[in-house]
């Protein structure tokens, strides 16, 4: 219990560090960060904005309303020219549902291909397979996924015309058509993926199949598949959970930069849109919503490592 | 003076290629095998110092930068003295790439060294010190590291090299220096949590030797026995991990370039290529292909000599 109170606890400081962090963007704008967000615009237009967004109030009272208005929803408004506004959450709120979609979609694909291709050249370890396998997967890191998203598109998008290169169709317009809209994104995102699952599975697997409780099941005469499934995987399960606690980071970076080359309308392209019209109120928000995201995902993981392992549970209570 | 671990030692460098039989993974013999630069490292070696040759001479010594042939003709291999073809504006792609390799190897290098400096510094200091300090240090990479990275480059780099406001409204665009050193230091501010945190985990292990405890024994200061004890027994493992760092910080720019934050026009980097490339893409593949082979074969080289490096010096993995 008193472990628990002290996760929550870091928990919240951690989360206000973010928050202060993402607030603290804009006074680090050079300039007048009013001017920038507007453009030009009549003095007296100017003074409402700037007491709109609460840059004339000390700088921590500032934190505080932002902070409040974060947490209630509010997270500012996206300025067009000096009247036109439209609110920040609405943007978010048709954007990430779309992202969520495409990592969800990325991580299916890295998790049915990663795994068994983890298995497979584990269990051929030092055989052509497993080479080829290991090689490729090692080449498919040197690749940015923009990169990969630029070939396919052109091959898979342009030469063979099989499969979209841009634009997006909501799940509500045909699931086969939304499917076929992020299949490209989402492959090109996955392949980076794969390749790191798979080569830390992998390793892993090959110090398991030493064991002796694997020599134990084999000889028991229990098919090759089951074991690997079953007996072999089970035990690699907080490994796989480290590697998706360490790279989802990379995913979030991945998204933001492929929904730009797919103009998939999700956080990525709105954080574009942010950066490229100067909406900097707009950027602390989506900078926010991101880094609370990932810090809530990373607990998860963190949670589910002591639900996994009771080890693990154990160990923190002691230290 | 560097002292080898005991595993470096048993297994010298030079030795013998293993027999026809896969040996099995996990013995000395395998870990020997392991730590030879090898084909691929010496490939790798090669490849970047003819990025950095070539990124150096190149811009020098071209005489015609622009040729009105290279509009007509696209492609590689179709006007003489142009083999790589040129860009939508007849821009020599050679040249592009040469001057595109410059800002790449200049954000990427300069990114990582701030980060050493900085992360192996703090890293140092908190591994040595440990106690209030560690857990001060320490609990502020975390929270450095609780923002997903290229997140935390995007808003540095969008916030740091805004384009300024006249009074008449009209944007004046940050000069491409100043956009390269935003980049640098933004990149750099990234990379510094990751680079203090391997290079605390290795003080930790290094600064509880005898042989610190006998130059501290003989009077040395803190300061002293840092540098000259703990810091060159830490450095392969930082130096590994920069290798990565360098190829990591390479890519995100491509990535800022193509969110429209990173290296603008005069200035090209690889990314930027790429992200201006994307526009023709259909009619002129060559111009977007070509800097992605470029990036790709220096992560590539990067990744495995840094998988060298990690290997010959047996860096935990354990501590990334």
């Amino acid at each position: 219990m008193r472990v628990a109170l002290r996760r929550v606890i870091q928990l919240v400081v951690v989360l206000v560090f973010v928050s202060f962090f993402s607030f603290s963007l804009i006074q680090l704008v050079p300039g007048d960060p009013v001017v920038a967000i507007v453009g030009f615009a009549s003095p007296a237009q100017l003074a409402q904005v700037r007491h709109q967004i609460g840059l004339d109030d000390p700088f921590l009272l500032q934190y505080w309303h932002w902070l409040g208005g974060f947490i209630h929803g509010d997270l500012g408004q996206h300025y067009s020219g000096p009247t036109g506004r439209s609110a920040v959450s609405t943007g978010i709120a048709q954007s990430l549902p779309v992202t969520l979609e495409l990592m969800a979609f990325a991580m299916i694909l890295t998790i049915v291909i990663a795994i068994p291709l983890g298995i497979l050249s584990a269990y051929r370890s030092g055989t052509l397979t497993d080479k080829l396998i290991s090689a490729t997967a090692f080449g498919s890191i040197a690749m940015p996924d923009f990169a990969l998203a630029i070939v396919l598109s052109f091959w898979v998008g342009v030469k063979l015309k099989w499969l979209p290169t841009s634009g997006f169709t909501h799940l509500s317009d045909g699931f086969v058509k939304n499917i076929k809209s992020l299949t490209l994104p989402a492959v090109s995102l996955a392949v980076g993926q794969i390749a790191a699952y798979m080569r830390l599975l992998r390793s892993d697997m090959i110090a398991t199949l030493q064991e002796d409780y694997i020599l134990m099941a084999k000889s028991k005469g229990i098919p090759t598949r089951r074991i690997l499934w079953r007996h072999a995987l089970r035990p690699s399960s907080l490994t796989l959970l480290t590697v998706a606690g360490l790279n989802i980071g990379a995913l979030i970076g991945g998204t933001i930069v492929v929904e730009n080359l797919f103009e998939i309308p999700g956080m990525g392209k709105l954080l574009f849109f942010a950066i490229f019209g100067r909406q900097f109120v707009e950027l602390q928000s989506i900078v926010a919503v991101i880094a609370v995201g990932y810090v809530l995902v990373n607990v998860a993981v963190d949670i589910l490592y002591t639900v996994l392992d009771p080890r693990i549970r154990d160990a923190r209570a002691l230290a | 003076m560097l002292e080898h671990s005991p595993s470096t030692v048993a297994a010298p460098v030079d030795a013998p290629p293993p027999a026809t039989e896969p040996p099995p993974p996990d013995t000395e013999f395998v870990r020997a095998r392991s730590q030879r630069v090898g084909l691929g490292g010496i490939l790798g070696i090669i490849w970047l110092g003819f990025v950095a040759i070539c990124a150096i001479v190149i811009p020098m010594v071209v005489k015609n930068p622009t040729n009105p042939g290279l509009l007509a003709a696209r492609g590689m291999f179709k006007v003489s003295g142009h083999p790589l073809g040129g860009d939508s504006a007849g821009n020599d792609m050679l040249l592009q790439l040469a001057k595109g390799a410059r800002s790449s190897l200049i954000v990427a290098i300069g990114a990582v060294a701030v980060g050493l400096v900085l992360g192996g510094t703090l890293g140092l200091i908190a591994g040595y010190y440990r106690g209030r300090i560690d857990t001060l240090l320490t609990s502020t990479f975390n929270i450095l590291l609780a923002i997903p990275q290229f997140v935390l480059a995007v808003a540095l780099v969008s916030v740091l090299a805004n384009d300024s406001i006249s009074k008449q409204g009209i944007p004046v665009p940050v000069t491409t220096g100043r956009r390269l050193a935003v980049l640098v230091i933004a990149l750099g501010i990234v990379s510094t949590p990751i680079l203090a945190r391997i290079t605390r985990a290795n003080t930790l292990q290094w600064a509880q030797r005898e042989f610190v405890l006998a130059a501290r024994a003989q009077g040395a200061t803190n300061r002293r026995v840092m540098i000259r004890e703990v810091l060159p027994n830490v450095l392969p493992a930082m130096f590994s991990i920069a290798l990565l760092g360098i190829a990591v910080a390479m890519v995100a720019e491509g990535g800022l370039s193509i969110l429209g934050v990173g290296v603008h026009l005069p200035g090209v980097s690889w990314g930027s290529l790429i992200a201006q490339g994307r526009n023709s893409l259909q009619s002129q593949p060559s111009v977007v292909f070509e800097p992605i082979v470029c990036l790709f074969l220096t992560v590539l080289s990067l990744n495995y000599l840094g998988d060298v490096v990690r290997a010959r010096f047996d860096v935990r993995e354990s501590v990334l």
